[in-house]
């Protein structure tokens, strides 16, 4: 069984995010990178998988991302899987979940694939758009959100349920799909020290849009990020002080009036 | 923090500090309380290969080097510095004992289990009159068939009754305080071994430090560790890699101490002002950041000085007495940092406290260190001037 794992390269979950002077992106510097957390739990999927079935069967990760990504997906190797890989374009930086999904399902395509695992979401820009796209690109069912995973015995088909307000969603989905994991699906393992030094030897193939075949870089999404803006700062906290509490209100609502216009 | 570190180094790093913070906090917690051994940590550690980082692959380890053990036990140190002790004897005792001294029945017989932490490795050389002065090891080991016969006690044994293989030192001639010692790996259920006296300490709480008795203790003689005679030599060459094993947990502890004061000076209002914004706090704070800096490149470099086999005594040393030192200055200050709250169990400041003593203590006193390097520097000297 072949099986595919998407991971992102994401700022670290405590890190604090400041927007660069020009509204272009994100401040990088002194920021700390790990794996989109969501892709952990795709990541253990996919190892649990292949131990299942056995044989053959492989785990590959798929990461769109700079060079600097090399470090996350060598840590996704030590967790445990087969091989990778790692399309690095400086065409791509910035790119929109079109873009993302047309280069990954080109990568996809040429691997070949059985399932996909990846985040829900990608803790960074928050679109949870690529699986979707990349589902519709290969044609190819998807379940969003779950947290759970069962593979039939034939392998063939999947069993998953989703949370959702109140209860649990079942699903069964014909195979290949793609299957975008929350948490709670899995408890994703630790990078062994065994698991490290095996990692050493396998491969992380890297890929250019050249490489892949494109010209330029995949274009067709309807929306674009035009700037980035910081949160507005909370503004000062206002105490209204009066001798008489009546004339604190009337100060207050002519304050709400007047300055704040919410009335 | 950022040491030119391989991507490996950075990868080994990160599973330690995940495995610290999320597995083995909540444990820690709870074993340094009660004062209880927690068993099931090792067998987690095992799996991650942290019980044989050092241990060729061959014999079931990992086959990394010291400066990977050092990445390890500062993370694991940060969070519970029993647990680091307990790994540091293990690794950089034990497994090293018996991985460069012990013939290829032993290394295939016990690295295996100890790499994968089915035992825990110990490590017995203290008795009542040899501390410091490990030329004064009373123990005896007589010759009789194919056995040795071992009598005597050791104190202060670390993991000693938890451990499935202990390394024991004992004296093979009475009459040759140098080449007279020899060390034999010993099994808990060899007849006449027996664990004494169970110390109650004043920090390390979820490691045991326990006394061994040997009475006419049964060793087979394939347990015998490198010649007879061999033992000073085996003492002498494992103190640099404990020494630098404590030195780890040692920077641990600091950075724990330091990151708790800064947390809570950030958010302790006195004065209408957090207690940060006093400069007063503000320089324990310069003070503690620079030393642990400097700790940890000492440990860095003997690591390394260690890995590519060359002399390092003199630099674990350095290390060691550095580091132990910066581990207490800087729990003194974090706590007092602390104001009141800092004296109570709420706080960990307040363990942190006390397990930072014992780094002056073991694995040679703040005074043997100091020894040792001015030993040196004087030998250095002396080597340096014309004939
Ligand atoms: C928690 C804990 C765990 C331990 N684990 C182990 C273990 O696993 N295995 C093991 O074998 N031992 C272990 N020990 C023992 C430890 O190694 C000894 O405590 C240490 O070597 C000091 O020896 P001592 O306690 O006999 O002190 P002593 O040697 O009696 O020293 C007392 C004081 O005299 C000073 N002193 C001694 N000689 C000199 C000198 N020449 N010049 C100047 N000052 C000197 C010392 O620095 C110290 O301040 C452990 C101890 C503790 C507390
Ligand atoms: C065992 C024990 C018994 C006690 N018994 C009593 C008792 O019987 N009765 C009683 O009333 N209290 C008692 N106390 C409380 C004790 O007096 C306070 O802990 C002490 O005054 C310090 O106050 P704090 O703990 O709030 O620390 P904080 O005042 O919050 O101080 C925290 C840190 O900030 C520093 N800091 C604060 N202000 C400044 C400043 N302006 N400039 C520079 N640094 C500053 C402090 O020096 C300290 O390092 C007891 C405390 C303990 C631990």
């Amino acid at each position: 069984m072949k099986i595919i794992t998407l991971l992102k390269r994401v700022p670290d979950t405590e890190a604090r995010i400041l927007i660069n002077q020009e509204g272009t992106g994100i401040r990088e510097d002194g920021l700390k990178y790990v794996i989109n957390p969501y892709d952990e739990y795709a990541i253990e999927e996919g190892l649990k998988v292949r131990e299942k079935v056995g044989g053959d069967s492989k785990v590959t990760v798929v990461t769109m991302g700079p060079e600097e990504a090399t470090e996350l997906i060598r840590t996704a190797l030590a967790m445990g899987a087969d091989d990778a890989v790692h399309i690095v374009d400086p065409l791509l930086e910035n790119a929109g979940p079109f873009t993302s999904a047309a280069v990954l399902a080109k990568v996809i395509e040429e691997e070949g694939f059985d399932i996909i695992f990846c985040g829900k979401q990608a803790i960074d820009d928050d679109m949870a758009q690529v699986q979707t796209i990349l589902a519709e690109m290969l044609d190819i069912p998807q379940v969003n959100v779950a947290t759970e995973f069962e593979l039939s015995d034939d392998g063939k088909k999947a069993v998953l349920s989703r949370r959702i307000e109140g209860g649990d969603e079942k699903y069964e989905t014909a195979l290949p799909a793609i299957i975008s994991c929350e948490k709670g699906l899995n408890e994703p393992r630790y990078a062994s020290l065994p698991g490290i030094m095996k990692a050493k030897k396998k491969e992380i193939r890297k890929k250019t849009l050249a490489d892949l075949g494109f010209e330029t870089k995949p274009q067709g999404g309807r929306a674009e990020i035009v700037r980035w803006l910081p949160l507005p700062k909370s503004g000062e906290c206002k105490i209204v002080e009066a001798e008489e509490l009546q004339d604190a209100v009337k100060e207050l609502v002519r304050l709400l009036r007047e300055e704040s216009k919410v009335l | 923090m950022n040491y030119p570190l391989s991507e490996e180094e950075r990868i080994i790093q990160k599973t330690a500090r995940d495995f610290a913070t999320k597995d083995l906090a909540p444990v820690a917690e709870a074993a340094n309380k009660e004062g209880t051994f927690p068993d099931e940590v090792y067998t987690k550690l095992g799996e991650l290969g942290f019980m044989g980082i050092t241990v060729p692959e061959e014999y079931g380890g990992v086959g990394l080097n010291n400066f990977s053990l050092v990445l390890v036990l500062e993370e694991i140190s940060r969070v519970c510095a029993s647990t680091a002790v307990t790994m540091s004897v293990h690794n950089s005792l034990t497994n090293w004992a018996i991985k460069t001294y012990g013939s290829e029945d032993l290394k295939k017989r016990y690295l295996p289990r100890l790499a994968t932490a089915e035992i825990l490795g110990a490590y017995a050389l203290t008795e009542p009159s040899a501390g410091s002065d490990v030329s004064s090891v009373r123990m005896s080991a007589v010759k009789k068939g194919n056995e040795y016969i071992l009598n005597g006690t050791k104190i202060f044994i670390s993991t000693g009754n938890k451990a499935g293989a202990v390394i024991v030192f004992a004296r093979t001639n009475p009459d040759d305080r140098k080449h007279g010692l020899s060390a034999f790996v010993v099994e808990p259920d060899f007849p006449g071994f027996s664990v004494g006296k169970i110390e109650k300490k004043m920090g390390l709480k979820a490691s045991t430090t326990v006394e061994l008795v040997f009475e006419d203790c049964r060793v087979p003689e394939e347990n015998l560790l490198g010649e007879e005679g061999a033992g000073m030599k085996i003492a002498l060459a494992g103190l640099d890699g404990g020494r630098i094993g404590i030195a780890a947990q040692s920077v641990g502890i600091a950075q724990a101490a330091m990151d708790e004061a800064v947390k809570f000076s950030r958010e302790r209002i006195q004065f209408n002002k957090r207690i940060i914004d006093f400069q007063s706090t503000r320089w324990k704070i310069a003070d503690m950041a620079t030393a642990i800096e400097a700790a940890r490149l000492l440990i860095y470099r003997v690591a390394k000085l260690r890995d590519e086999g060359q002399p390092c005594s003199k630099e674990a040393s350095m290390a060691k007495l550095f580091a132990s030192r910066t581990a207490n200055r800087t729990a003194y200050d974090a706590l007092q940092i602390h104001g009141g709250v800092g004296y109570t169990e709420e706080f960990l400041i307040e363990r942190l406290y006390r397990d930072a003593r014992v780094t002056e203590i073991y694995e040679g006193t703040s005074e043997i260190q100091r020894l040792v390097i001015s030993k040196r520097v004087i030998e250095e000297y002396e080597k340096s001037m014309p004939e």
